[in-house]
């Protein structure tokens, strides 16, 4: 471990490429998580299944690859069959769930997670796939500092989207309904907001994103039916460290949670990256008093 | 019309008795494997390999045992890739159902679920699919491996190294490893397999990493392989490890001057990455261009046709080592003379034939001692076994070259 720092202090090239590639891995967390710190905000549910849009949004992507079309179409492409899928998602089962305990959420949620993995194994077997942009990596310092292309392209949509969001949020019709539906959704029906139908577009929207988020997994790493678990984790780390509804914050939590992740693999090794995260996690909670997932906080 | 009371308990009486006689000529095996979860693929190759042997044994006649000619037929349950499930239907089969012959399901983790099972119950269970050496280290003596086990996997990669010091450009103690692999029973298997292997020459380990199962993303350590250049770089973790390690080494462009891997054809790495997965090393229980041949299938060339003619793909090794696993229980029953568990598990015990897979010898904890590993390059977008170099095809390319 002391070794590891050592080449740190050494050569800060390599801290360099760890930071920058860290902040890359970041954005494609981010993007997985804000959809979560939209439902949560808005429909107090804490999606499990998060993850498990990720995995079928990539194997849209794949799908297209299959067929000859290039798979960086699949970012919109996913992100339209998601939000159809949400939708669904949400008219066959959350319906039921929203304004009930949170821990029926999470079990509903739960067990969608777990149909929808054995539906893709059952789909494409417990293989892994990919989808090829045939992207190129950038190289600085010598070959010392290497970006994934189709990375900087999930860091740019990244952004775009957390700016999409705020700009969806304030200035829509759709976007102020969802906004008074997160404040106080008795409310909101009082005044006319049809809140089921906001629900339905909050979920579909965070289908939509996260399926744009799998489309590049794709892409950038592999899928498999299994990948899911890690995206729902690490969108649940950075929402509570984001604070719900806080689009800036879920990028920059995103983007911090990759750095640091990515320079914990490399001291630590990478059987403490995981740990990492959880210590993480822990320590976030016991910062923020626990108060949390029980406090009420609106979209900003 | 009473005639039709009469043929119809006639007719009763005629299935009962011709299923009783049927009974009576089958063998049943049975196997819990994983049909649906996270191993389905492999329990379907295992299933496969499983019932393209039966088929072969039951068309040739089926298998005498003692005075009589029995046919054989397997009984399957799913496992649902889950180990606790796995060690329920094992019980299931043995103590409902009646059977006592066990074959494996997929997998180590799912093999030492059942393990305890079918040890307690004392009934066989020959196994092709759980590789870890923990499985034979409890002195159960029920349990027999026709596959090598996973410290075997990659420890011919470091013999290779070796081997190729010079070309290397170094001394045999100078070489310098990066081991990487997934935090799994397999993968710490095949990293102790390693560990043990660079001991013996005196090479020098320069990163130990382990992943997680649910780790995408191995770019911090190998920006960890660039900055310490190892010689050789060991990446084990099923497909999804082998997928992620050709993908990024390409992308970050890391040169090793050997990199050797498991699990290069279940994540098809030529198929997938092309000219990135050039020179790569892969480890192997099997290959349908080894010399192994036997009675049944002919050689291993023969049984890849089969296998490929009945289910319309390349048989990996998995469906190849599950094959021989009924060969190896066909085998011990003719010579045990009997059905009994334990007159069956002595035969098994005695085994040592040579099949299409390989020789099969057990060693008294269960493991196949006769069969190495082999060791295959990609060579111009195909597989060429390299080692053991008394099987190989063609001379391994060592160091790789640097690509472009």
């Amino acid at each position: 471990m002391f070794d590891n720092l050592m080449i740190l202090f050494q050569a800060p090239v390599i801290t360099v490429d760890l930071v920058l590639n860290g902040l890359l891995l970041g954005a494609i967390f981010a993007l997985a998580a804000y959809g979560m710190a939209l439902v949560w905000g808005v429909m107090s549910i804490i999606n499990i299944a998060q993850g498990e849009f990720v995995m079928l949004g990539g194997y849209v992507a794949v799908m297209m690859y299959w067929g000859g079309i290039h798979p960086l179409l699949a970012v919109p492409v996913a992100a339209v069959v998601m939000f159809i899928v949400g939708w669904a998602l949400y008219r066959a089962v959350i319906f039921r769930v929203v304004d009930r305990d949170l821990f029926v959420s999470i079990l509903a949620t739960f067990g969608l997670s777990i149909l929808l993995q054995q539906l893709m194994n059952t789909a494409f077997s417990g293989n892994v796939q990919i989808a090829e942009a045939g992207l190129g990596t950038v190289f600085l310092f010598d070959g010392l500092v290497t970006l994934s292309e189709i990375k900087v392209v999930a860091f740019v949509l990244a952004i775009v989207v957390g700016g999409c969001m705020v700009v969806f949020l304030k200035r829509s019709r759709m976007g102020q309904a969802i906004r008074a539906t997160a404040q106080n959704a008795r409310a909101a029906r009082v005044m006319g907001i049809n809140t089921d139908r906001v629900y339905a577009v909050t979920y579909g929207l965070n289908a939509a994103i996260c399926g744009s988020c799998g489309a590049l997994v794709a892409m950038a790493y592999n899928i498999h039916p299994y990948i899911g678990l890690p995206y729902t984790i690490r969108s649940f780390m950075i929402v509570v460290v984001a604070g719900l509804g806080n689009f800036a914050g879920v990028i920059l939590a995103g983007l911090g949670l990759g750095a640091a992740e990515n320079i914990a693999g490399f001291v630590l090794g990478a059987q403490y990256q995981l740990a990492f995260v959880f210590a993480l996690l822990v320590v976030v909670l016991v910062w923020r008093n626990w108060r949390l997932a029980a406090k009420r906080q609106y979209l900003k | 019309m009473r005639i039709f009371p009469t043929l119809t308990i006639a007719a009763a009486g005629l299935v009962a008795f011709g299923g009783a006689a049927f009974a009576q000529d089958t063998i049943t095996l049975g196997s819990a494997v994983s049909l649906t979860g996270n191993y389905s693929t492999n329990g379907e190759h295992t299933q496969r390999g499983y019932d393209l042997a039966v088929e072969k044994i039951n068309e040739a006649g089926g298998i005498k045992v003692g005075d009589k000619t029995y046919k054989l037929e397997v009984k399957y349950y799913d496992d649902e890739s889950t180990p606790a499930r796995g060690a329920e239907l094992a019980e299931r089969l043995v103590k409902q159902d009646g059977i006592k012959l066990i074959l494996g399901p997929y997998g180590s983790g799912l093999t030492k679920a059942v393990a305890p099972v079918t040890e307690e119950l004392q009934v066989p269970m020959v196994e092709a699919n759980g590789a870890s050496r923990s499985l034979f280290t409890n002195g159960w003596k029920y349990i027999f491996a026709t596959l090598s086990t996973s410290e075997q996997y990659l420890a011919s990669a470091i013999a290779l190294a070796a081997e190729n010091a010079e070309a290397l450009g170094k001394k045999p103690e100078e070489i310098k490893v990066a081991v990487v692999v997934e935090n799994d029973p397999f993968s710490a298997d095949v990293r102790a397999g390693v560990l043990d292997d660079m001991k013996k020459y005196g090479m020098q380990l320069v990163i130990d990493d382990q992943f997680p199962r649910e780790l995408n993303d191995m770019s911090a350590t190998l920006t960890k392989v660039k900055a310490l250049k190892p010689d050789v770089l060991i990446v084990s973790g099923h497909s999804k490890g082998a997928a992620t390690g050709i993908r990024q080494v390409s992308e970050q462009k890391v040169y090793v001057p050997i990199l050797a891997m498991t699990h290069c054809d279940s994540a098809d790495i030529i198929g997938n990455f092309g000219v990135a997965s050039e020179y790569t090393l892969c480890a192997t229980q099997w290959a349908p261009t080894l010399s192994y041949k036997d009675d049944l299938f002919g050689s291993a060339a023969d049984y890849a046709k089969t296998f490929e003619a009945k289910y319309g793909y390349a048989p990996p090794y998995q469906a190849a080592e599950s094959s021989a696993a009924v060969q190896v229980f066909a085998d011990a029953l003719e010579r045990a003379g009997s059905t009994d568990p334990k007159a069956v598990r002595d035969a098994l015990a005695a085994t040592d034939i040579e099949t299409f897979y390989g020789k099969i010898k057990f060693d008294e904890t269960g493991k196949n001692i006769a069969k190495p590993m082999a060791l295959y390059q990609v060579l111009d977008g195909e597989y060429k076994i390299v080692a053991p170099s008394a099987v190989a095809e063609t001379k391994a390319v060592i160091p790789r070259p640097a690509m472009n």
